[in-house]
């Protein structure tokens, strides 16, 4: 796990080293630049460089967020490759976001996300290996996704509108051998997922999904607590009333249902909604307007191409009848869910929806010599 | 001027030839389309050299106002197989869009998909599949979709699992002089206004061409098409589609033309011969979509949750089709046994059906009367045999006397596009 650096911590340890910075500048010698504040840049051209922003004092031993970069992390993620990721977010000084109950939080201009992707290293136990930084910045106008890839040195990372894949190597602690090649999406593909009627919005930066504790440095914390009192969140009610997603992976956390219904709502839903990019196959997987009949029950696909023999998107009590699961458990493109951003199977999410699947009340959607309830499959579970 | 921008690899390329052993990886030159398509300003012309070029990703381009350009159908070939990422060959999400004189082979999914653009010009461009018809190849060769102001031509598909030159929910449309081939249906125009389709060439698919309406799309009411002086020969290539791909399914091997749930549509000069089941088949909905191929419109999911619950816009009647001075011929002689209708149908006619096949379904609430309410006009249309095989009636009162559609409707007016409009004298819009 990466060291993260608090927000008290490291304002205290910003102020200091801003005023060292100051007397450099002064002396005319420092052009070194992460002492200062974070630099939004809100107009192209980008910064080549990520270290431009400011927005990490040091990647040594993991990233050290400069002051006013905030951590945070997510109930239930979307799944990427087992890739570790690291989030951060920043507001220019007064700016907060506005809550809301469903769907992203309301950010102004000038929020900064930027989501670091790591894997462990080969050979170096415990070590990772950062591979990539996602921005999101809400510019003047709209918000703009910005990739940067790290060096090997790990010491810089460069804006690549098209970055090379990345070959990955490493074992889980299971021994299990990960080899496969990392698909960094480039930014025409940031839209495929993040619009919604042709905006580009943020998308996990929800109230559900941010309502948990973090382990700050200095304490842990509410993450809407913690946002509000740094000032970048307004308007949050009493956290009785926050809507809060389960861990899909914490049986203690939910519901098998409701631990599903958080899993396919974010990793399916920024497409499978109203105004996504799969908006129009009619199924709308947010976890805030569930409705089973709108999960592709007995649905044909739209325009799936071959799924195998199987017919319809989701068979309830029939987990291999259904191309839902089909879909997750291919690696070929045009077969898999999701259609980018994927290149390993996700085998404990598929046993999830697996596991739900099968927990529907059987129907048939009229296939011949389908048992109700068959307990085996054919193809043998994760 | 418009202002024209070298591919990058150009210059390496052009260094190659001098230094032996010198070449750019087919990541690094994916990777420089790539960003030259993310880069591209309004006005740009980004020319592909010679060569076939290795993709394993979608290539996609959101840019208004870019042109695309090859040195030919057969000399810059954009290879997509073994692609590792992504449902598309080239993705284009943009306005004021041109690609012209490239091929694109062997997508994971559909070959050139154009979304929601306006003034959209594929000129010579190819889709195929080199390993031919395979039910795993990508449903769409040239698949624009909700588009307006489009021009496809001069254009070849081949082997795609669905439609090789697909126009869907889009209007004003001219699709001319392309050649569509050994894919399951050679056009098809679908939810689609204001559509000419002329001088193309369909032959060796399944199915030649589809002027039609589907349910469950966000537009509907596609209506005012002219299909003529086409060229609509020997369509008998086994339906290959996958069950999944869903209607296309069940397009009878061996169909020429066939027009679906739609209105004004207008047919003439085309030759229209020796496909085995059909020549021309007109019908509605109902007759045309096997009852368990798609669910009933108002139930269905898709009308539930993106529509309103029971979606009422769409009527699957085919009303006001006006087929005329068409060369038609040696349909029919080999109906597509799969289908047990077609097969129940051609044994009661001794084995062979006829050119023209009508299902006769009427919708009862029309105030038109007489023989012929739905206003299908069949006129010189040479020696074809007709049958109007009373689908509703159970086949009890069928008409096989053409004259009794021997009707006129109106000329349909002729569909005006920028690109053609504007084009040199000579060049577009030449006459047939």
């Amino acid at each position: 796990m990466m060291r993260v650096y608090s927000f008290m911590r490291s304002r205290r340890a910003g102020a200091a080293l801003i005023a060292a910075a100051c007397v450099a500048s002064v002396l005319g010698g420092c052009g070194f630049s992460r002492q200062k504040e974070v630099r939004a840049i809100l107009a192209e051209p980008y910064p080549k460089k990520l270290s431009e922003w400011r927005l990490f004092r040091s990647t040594r031993d993991g990233l050290k967020p400069n002051a006013r970069v905030v951590p945070y992390d997510l109930n239930t993620p979307l799944f990427s490759d087992y890739a570790s990721k690291y989030r951060y977010v920043w507001m220019p000084a007064g700016a907060s976001a506005e809550y809301r109950d469903d769907g992203p939080f309301e950010f102004p201009v000038g929020t900064i996300f930027a989501k670091t992707f790591a894997f462990p290293a080969e050979g170096r136990r415990g070590d990772e290996r950062l591979i990539e930084t996602r921005l999101l910045v809400h510019t003047n106008s709209g918000w703009v996704p910005l990739p940067y890839i790290w060096n090997k040195e790990e010491d810089e990372a460069f804006l690549r509108l098209v970055p090379d894949p990345v070959e990955i190597h490493w074992s889980d602690a299971a021994g299990k051998r990960r080899d496969f090649t990392y698909q960094i999406p480039n930014t025409n593909e940031c839209h495929e997922c993040h619009d919604n009627n042709k905006v580009l919005l943020p998308i996990g930066s929800k109230a559900r999904n941010l309502n948990k504790t973090y382990a700050y440095e200095d304490g842990a914390e509410n993450q809407i607590v913690r946002l509000t009192k740094v000032g970048y969140l307004r308007g949050a009610p009493a956290l009785d009333s926050i809507p809060r997603a389960p861990k899909w992976n914490d049986a203690s956390d939910g519901t098998l249902a409701d631990r599903a219904k958080a899993y396919l709502d974010n990793n399916c839903a920024h497409c499978h909604q109203p105004g996504g990019t799969a908006g129009y196959t009619g199924v709308d997987f947010r976890s805030t307007h569930f409705d089973l009949s709108h999960s592709g029950i007995c649905k044909r696909p739209n325009s799936a191409g071959v799924m195998g023999e199987l017919q319809f998107d989701l068979v309830p009590g029939h987990p291999d009848e259904s191309i839902l699961l089909y879909r997750m458990e291919s690696i070929a493109p045009k077969a898999m869910m999701p259609q980018i951003g994927r290149a390993v199977v996700h085998e404990e999410g598929v046993a999830l929806i697996r596991e739900w699947i099968a927990s529907l009340n059987s129907q048939s959607c009229g296939l011949p010599e389908l048992r109700p309830n068959a307990q085996q499959s054919r193809r043998s579970g994760f | 001027m418009r202002n024209v921008r070298w591919f990058m690899f150009v210059c390496c390329l052009t260094a190659c030839l001098l230094v032996a052993g010198c070449r750019q990886s087919p990541e690094a030159i994916q990777r420089h389309l790539q960003e030259q398509l993310i880069g591209a300003k309004a006005g740009d012309v980004i020319e592909l050299p010679e060569g076939k070029f290795h993709f394993d990703r979608t290539l996609s381009l959101t840019v208004d106002k870019v042109t695309l350009r090859g040195k030919g159908m057969d000399k810059t070939i954009l290879s997509f197989a073994g692609q590792k990422e992504g449902a598309q060959g080239v993705l284009v999400k943009a306005n004021d869009f041109t690609i012209e004189d490239i091929a694109i082979e062997d997508p994971a999914g559909d070959a050139l998909t154009i979304q929601g653009g306006t003034n959209i010009t594929v000129r010579r461009v190819r889709t195929e599949w080199t390993r031919g018809p395979n039910e795993n190849n990508g449903p769409y060769g040239i698949y624009p979709v909700e588009c307006k102001n489009l021009l496809v031509e001069e254009s070849i598909a081949r082997d795609a699992a669905d439609a090789g030159i697909y126009v869907g929910q889009s209007e004003n449309v001219v699709i001319r002089r392309n050649r569509s081939e050994y894919n399951v249906d050679g056009y098809e125009i679908e939810n689609s206004e204001n559509v000419d389709a002329y001088d193309n060439v369909a032959t060796h698919n399944t199915g030649g061409m589809g002027v039609f309406n589907l349910p469950n799309l966000p537009r509907q009411d596609g209506k005012h098409v002219r299909v003529f002086n086409n060229q609509i020969i020997d369509n008998n290539t086994t339906n290959f589609a996958p069950k999944s791909l869903g209607p296309i399914h069940d397009l009878p091997t061996g169909t020429g033309i066939y027009v679906m749930a739609i209105k004004e549509v207008e047919a003439f000069g085309n030759k229209i011969q020796g496909n085995g089941t059909v020549n021309v088949f007109l019908m509605n909905y109902n007759t045309g979509v096997s009852p368990d191929s798609l669910q009933k419109t108002a139930e269905s999911q898709i009308t539930q949750t993106v529509f309103k619950p029971g979606d009422t816009r769409f009527y699957p009647y085919t009303q006001q089709v006006f087929f005329h001075d068409n060369d038609i011929s040696g349909g029919g002689k080999s109906p597509d046994s799969r289908m047990d209708t077609i097969k129940a149908m051609a044994a009661a006619l001794g084995g062979s059906l006829p050119d023209i096949q009508y299902d006769g379904v009427v919708d009862p609430k029309w105030a038109r009367k007489g023989d012929n309410p739905g206003q299908i006009c069949l006129m010189n249309n040479g020696a074809a045999t007709f049958l109007n095989f009373d689908a509703a009636g159970n086949m009890k009162h069928p008409v096989s006397d053409v004259k009794k559609y021997g009707c006129m409707l109106p000329a349909l007016d002729a569909v005006s596009i920028p690109q053609t409009v504007n084009a040199k004298p000579g060049g577009a819009a030449g006459t047939p």
